[in-house]
């Protein structure tokens, strides 16, 4: 691992482990934003260029403002009274262990870490673009037509009837 | 002459010892953009004041200077000694940092936008989806400063901030995407060269085509939208918010929100000369001595003049009239226009071509304006007093 992935993998996790423990909803909004921006910069820093643009514009841009959206019109910003730690945290950290633990157990296990590294592909855009257009382009459709019916609904629960305007 | 900057620059980073040439390059073309666009900020915040006076028949200003010419470094003077006042209930942090996290993401697009021949700062693979990449973290800025201030017309001017510029970022980015599709690249530079070369004496520039010409109009609408300006300046109509998302601002990060405001429309104008005005092409070929700088910077201004007289021509729409616009409008046009590009480039080439791909930009106007007017005929307006 060089030095500025690492530093950026730092960065994103203390970001994360913040906007968990802040109190203000809205900071940690905020700070979740700082975590995908993290990512995104990791996303960039292992050289893929499209995934992490598309992260930043989709995540940061959509998604986080989103989420902003929804907290300003559901409930009020001002913090709440109770403690922070509660008994549902020791649920929540011994099923983050195990999760944790059968992943590790897996990612070890693997063969690919014992396989050499092959060159970094070099894959332009474009050249992306003709794969979801080619091979991948049945997955394409049926996210297409999954938003389309997300996009749909929520302008039928949006939408008035007409006496009330 | 037209190498020159490049030459320049070149020069420059040859003085210093090879393994600091990098690093040093980068600073050259990061200074040199830190250093043009405010100062362009400063030189339109004059031009600005002088043509809306001219429109509103005064004078505009005219004391600090010959012609008032000084009056940007007097303002630049007033927004640095003004003291700045925070809130007693706002968020230290979050009001101080909103300025710069609008600031700073906009110079960071500024650097994909080619400027002349060699003359891109940050020349990459996917430079457009860069550019609103970086622009996404605008929103962003915008909810800090209003969220931040504690105030509710902050909130409110930021709350539609954002859902203007979530709207006209669809048809922003749709309307670019002809444009992306004809070139078969999203380097910015690789754009422009797509627009090289001349139809006889006219520029193939992507503007000049039927759909180059519908997208150039629905990218200009939407960016004007995107930068918050006239007639699309709901989030800070004064007479309805106070100023909006920075009422609470004063001196200097009031200059910062100012100048990310311009800095961003000249970014967008310069991703729109990039996309369908040919970048720094010339538009004749008699005219190819004048320097490619020249050329963009030429277009920057126009786009900007045209800027300028929107602003004092038309009035503010209503917060229905501007999302209606967005979705019922400019959406469906965009994607027609997208399919009207994608027949531009399989139909054989000629005169036919010309004319089927303006008779379907021309019949999707006029078919939506139709059916949104719902049949209505508007008559001559009548004036009671002004006739």
């Amino acid at each position: 691992m060089t030095a500025p992935i690492a530093i950026i993998a730092v960065l994103t996790l203390a970001a994360a482990v913040t906007a968990m423990s802040l109190r203000n909803l809205v900071h940690c909004a905020l700070m979740f934003m700082a975590a995908l921006a993290g990512v995104a910069a990791l996303y960039l820093g292992l050289g893929a260029q499209f995934v992490g643009f598309a992260q930043v514009l989709i995540y940061f841009g959509a998604v986080a403002i989103l989420i902003v959206f929804a907290i300003l019109l559901t409930r009020g910003t001002e913090p709440p009274r109770e403690p922070i730690l509660s008994k549902a945290w020791i649920t929540g950290i011994a099923i983050a262990v195990v999760v944790f633990g059968v992943l590790s157990a897996m990612v070890l296990s693997s063969k690919a870490l014992t396989r050499e590294p092959g060159p970094t592909p070099q894959l332009p855009v474009h050249q992306l673009g003709a794969q979801l257009m080619t091979k991948y382009v049945l997955p394409l459709e049926v996210i297409g037509l999954l938003l389309t019916a997300a996009l749909i609904g929520a302008v039928v629960i949006a939408m008035h009837d007409e006496e009330g305007g | 002459m037209d190498q020159l900057l490049v030459t320049l620059k070149h020069w420059l980073v040859g003085l210093v010892p090879s393994q600091y040439a990098p690093f040093f390059s980068a600073l050259l073309s990061v200074g040199a953009i830190a250093v043009v666009f405010p100062a362009l900020f400063a030189l339109t915040t004059l031009l600005e004041r002088k043509g809306l006076g001219r429109i509103q028949n005064r004078y505009g200003p005219n004391r600090v200077g010959p012609y008032g010419l000084l009056q940007p470094i007097a303002d630049g003077l007033k927004a640095l000694t003004k003291e700045d006042i925070v809130p007693r209930p706002a968020d230290k942090v979050v009001h101080f940092l909103a300025p710069l996290v609008l600031v700073v993401p906009v110079f960071l697009a500024l650097a994909v936008v080619p400027m002349g021949r060699h003359m891109t700062a940050l020349d990459m693979n996917a430079g457009v989806l860069f550019f609103f990449a970086a622009g996404a973290a605008t929103e962003l800025s915008v909810f800090m400063a209003g969220w931040s201030s504690r105030n509710k017309y902050s909130l409110l001017g930021a709350m539609r901030a954002i859902a203007q510029m979530i709207s006209y970022e669809v048809p922003l980015i749709l309307a670019s995407v002809a444009a992306i599709m004809a070139a078969g690249s999203l380097s910015t530079t690789q754009i422009v060269e797509a627009q090289a070369g001349y139809w006889g004496c006219v520029p193939r520039w992507f503007v000049l085509t039927p759909w180059g010409f519908a997208g150039f109009i629905l990218f200009m609408v939407a960016a004007t939208a995107e930068s918050n300006r006239s007639p699309f300046d709901l989030p800070e109509g004064e007479s309805e918010l106070v100023a909006g998302y920075y009422t609470e601002y004063t001196g200097f990060k009031f200059a910062l929100f100012f100048l990310g405001e311009y800095l961003g429309l000249f970014a967008v104008s310069g991703l729109g000369i990039t996309l369908f005005l040919g970048g720094w092409h010339a538009p004749l070929p008699a005219l190819e001595w004048i320097p490619s700088w020249a050329w963009f910077f030429a277009k920057l201004l126009v786009l900007i003049a045209g800027f300028i007289w929107i602003r004092g021509t038309l009035p503010r729409l209503r917060i229905d009239q501007l999302m209606g616009l967005a979705w019922k409008f400019m959406l469906p046009m965009a994607l027609v226009n997208i399919g009207v590009a994608g027949l531009w480039r399989f139909m054989p080439g000629g005169w036919e071509r010309w004319i089927v791909c303006a008779l379907c930009v021309g019949a999707a106007y006029l078919l939506l304006g139709g059916l949104l007017s719902g049949g209505k005929v508007f008559a001559k307006r009548v004036y009671r007093y002004a006739d």
